[in-house]
C-alpha cells in the first residue's frame, strides 16, 4: 500500500509551477476576454456572459460543432475497428513484427503540417498521385477545391491514414499480454475465432481500447493543422471544423471577445464528453 | 496464416505511399513536377536538398526545432521524475484530483491558447527565444511525461526501496543509482514522447516565435507562399523533417506500445 506522506508535495511542485505557469494565467486571459468588449486600443468594456449567450445562439457555432462531432464521430467508426482487425492479424513474434511496429508509428512523427502539405501534394489532380489516379486512371472527378465530399473524403482518409497506427499498437499492447494459457483452453472448449475474440481478446484489450478511444477523441476533436493546411476549411466551410472557425474569428477578425467565449465553450464541451466515455467505460471495473 | 498477413501488408502499403510520394517528389525538378505526372521522378536531381543544406534560413529551421525540442525533452523528464515517484509511492492530499488535472491539460485545443501564450511569453521577454518554446510545449509533454513515468514505475516492487533505505543508502543516492537504472526504459519512453510531440507541433512554436527560433516547419509554410509553389523544395524540406523520427523510433520499438498506452498495459 501506499504510505500517507504530505512531504511528496515537493516532489510535485517543480511540475505543479511548470504547468500551471503555462495553464492558469492563459486559462484566466481567456476568461478575462470572454466578459469584455474591446474596439482596441486596449480599451475594454464590462460584456458580462453576452458573448456566451451570442456565441450558443450562433448558427455559425452550431454549424460548426456539427461538422467536428461529424469528424469525430466517422474518426472513431472507422480507426477502432480498423485497428482493432489489423491488431489481431499481426505477427505475435519474430523479426515482422519491428519492421510492423516501426512503419506503422512512422506516421505519427511528422510534423501536422508537413502531414497536410504531403497529403495536399499527393492528391492534386493533376500531379499528385491519388488526385491523378483518381481523375485519369479511373474516370472519377475527384478535386478537393471543388467538391464538399471530395474535400471531407480527404481529411478522413488523411486522419485514418495519420492515427489509426495509435489504436494498432495499443490494441497490439494489450493483445500479447494475453498469456497462451488462455488460448489453449479456449481451444479445449472449441471456441470458435469470433468466441475467442469476444471472451478472450476483447475484455483484455477493454483498457487499452478506452485509452485509444479517450485519446482519439481529444486530439480529433481539437485538431487544427492538418486540415488547416490541407483544405483551409474549404470548399466554402464545408471543412470548417470548430477550431479553425475559432482562429479565424480570433486572428482573422480580431474579435477577442467571442473568440475567448467560444474557447471556453468548446473546452467545456470537450472535458465533459472525455469524462462522459470515462466513466461510462471505466463503470464495469468498479462494481 | 498467409491470408492474414495480408492485412497488415496492406495497411502498410497505404502507409507507405504518400510518403513515398513526398520523396519521389523531392527528387524532381520544378519543371518536372509542373509539367506532368511521373511515377518515378526522370531527371533525378539533388538540387533541392542542396538549396535547403547551403541556405541559411532552410537549415537554421531545423536546428532551431531540434533545439527547443531537446532543452523541452530535459526539462519535460526531469521535473516529471520526482513527480511522478511521489505519485507512485505516496498519498498525499489532493493527489488523485491533481493527477487528473494533468491529464485535462491534453484537452485544451491548442488553437485555444496560441493568443494568450503570445502575449504572456511576451510579457515575461522570452518571445522568439528555444526556450520560450520549450516551455510552451511543457504544458502537454509533463503531463504526458509524469503519466509514463508513474506506469514504470508502479510496475517495480516497493521493496527494492525498503530494502535500499535497510542498506543505509540516502534518498537521492537510492534514486540515482538504484531506482533510475531499474525504470530506464521508462525514462527512454518518456523522452521518445516528449521528443515526438514537441516535434510535431506546430502551432505554439510559430506563434512565439518571429526570427531567432523559429521551427522549420514554420520556414516551409512561409516558402509555401511567398516563393509561389516551389513543390520540389516543400517535399524536399518535408521528407528532411520525417528522418528525426524515423530515427529515434527505432530505439524504443519495443516500448512504443507500452508508453501509448501511458504504461499501463
Amino acid at each position: 500500500m501506499k504510505t500517507q506522506n504530505q512531504k511528496a508535495w515537493f516532489f510535485v511542485l517543480p511540475v505543479l509551477v511548470l504547468v500551471a505557469f503555462n495553464a492558469l494565467i492563459p486559462m484566466m486571459t481567456v476568461v478575462n476576454y470572454s466578459v469584455q468588449e474591446t474596439f482596441g486600443d486596449n480599451l475594454f468594456f464590462w460584456e458580462g456572459l453576452g458573448w456566451f449567450e451570442q456565441i450558443l445562439r450562433s448558427d455559425r457555432f452550431h454549424a460548426a460543432l456539427g461538422r467536428q462531432f461529424m469528424f469525430t464521430g466517422l474518426i472513431l467508426l472507422i480507426e477502432i475497428p480498423l485497428g482493432v482487425i489489423i491488431a489481431l492479424s499481426m505477427p505475435r513474434s519474430g523479426f515482422w513484427v519491428s519492421i510492423c511496429l516501426v512503419t506503422m508509428a512512422l506516421p505519427m512523427l511528422i510534423p501536422w503540417n508537413v502531414v497536410g502539405a504531403m497529403w495536399n501534394i499527393f492528391t492534386l489532380p493533376d500531379i499528385g498521385l491519388l488526385g491523378y489516379l483518381m481523375n485519369t486512371t479511373l474516370g472519377i472527378n475527384y478535386d478537393m477545391t471543388q467538391s464538399p465530399f471530395a474535400a471531407w473524403a480527404t481529411i478522413i482518409t488523411m486522419d485514418v491514414w495519420h492515427w489509426t497506427s495509435l489504436v494498432v499498437l495499443l490494441s497490439y499492447a494489450g493483445l500479447v499480454s494475453i498469456p497462451d494459457a488462455y488460448y489453449q483452453a479456449a481451444k479445449i472448449d472449441g471456441a470458435s475465432p469470433w468466441k475467442v475474440f469476444r471472451y478472450v481478446q476483447l475484455p483484455k484489450m477493454k483498457q487499452v481500447l478506452t485509452i485509444a478511444i479517450l485519446l482519439r477523441f481529444m486530439d480529433s476533436f481539437n485538431i487544427y493543422t492538418e486540415p488547416f493546411v490541407l483544405t483551409g476549411g474549404g470548399p466554402g466551410n464545408s471543412t470548417t471544423l470548430l477550431s479553425i472557425d475559432l482562429v479565424k474569428i480570433a486572428l482573422g477578425q480580431f474579435d477577442l471577445g467571442p473568440a475567448a467565449a467560444m474557447s471556453l465553450i468548446y473546452f467545456a464541451i470537450t472535458l465533459l464528453v472525455s469524462w462522459l466515455f470515462y466513466t461510462l467505460m471505466t463503470k464495469d471495473d468498479q462494481k | 496464416m498467409k491470408k492474414r498477413a495480408l492485412i497488415p501488408i496492406l495497411y502498410i502499403a497505404f502507409l507507405m505511399l504518400p510518403i513515398y510520394w513526398l520523396v519521389a517528389m523531392s527528387f524532381k525538378t520544378t519543371n518536372e513536377i509542373l509539367s506532368g505526372f511521373s511515377l518515378f521522378p526522370q531527371t533525378f536531381t539533388l538540387e533541392n536538398y542542396r538549396v535547403i543544406f547551403t541556405d541559411p534560413t532552410w537549415y537554421w529551421g531545423y536546428i532551431n526545432s531540434i533545439l527547443y525540442v531537446s532543452i523541452n525533452t530535459v526539462i519535460s523528464v526531469c521535473v516529471a521524475l520526482p513527480a511522478a515517484y511521489a505519485f507512485s509511492r505516496y498519498r498525499f492530499l489532493g493527489d488523485k484530483q491533481l493527477f487528473f488535472w494533468l491529464l485535462t491539460n491534453r484537452m485544451a485545443p491548442a488553437a485555444v491558447f496560441a493568443l494568450p501564450f503570445f502575449q504572456l511569453y511576451s510579457a515575461v521577454g522570452l518571445f522568439d527565444t528555444h526556450l520560450a518554446v520549450a516551455l510552451a510545449h511543457c504544458l502537454f509533454n509533463i503531463p504526458l511525461a509524469v503519466w509514463i513515468l508513474e506506469g514504470f514505475m508502479g510496475g517495480v516492487p516497493k521493496e527494492l526501496d525498503e530494502t535500499a533505505y535497510v542498506d543505509g543508502y540516502s534518498f537521492p543516492r537510492f534514486f540515482v543509482t538504484i531506482f533510475l537504472p531499474t525504470i530506464k526504459a521508462g525514462v527512454g519512453v518518456a523522452a521518445f514522447f516528449c521528443f515526438m510531440f514537441s516535434w510535431v507541433e506546430l502551432l505554439l512554436a510559430k506563434t512565439l516565435t518571429a526570427v531567432q527560433a523559429k521551427p522549420i516547419a514554420a520556414t516551409m509554410t512561409k516558402t509555401a507562399s511567398s516563393a509561389g509553389y516551389e513543390l520540389g523544395l516543400l517535399a524536399a524540406a518535408g521528407t528532411l523533417t520525417i528522418i528525426p523520427g524515423a530515427i529515434v523510433i527505432y530505439f524504443v520499438r519495443n516500448y512504443i506500445a507500452k508508453g501509448f498506452a501511458l504504461g499501463r498495459v
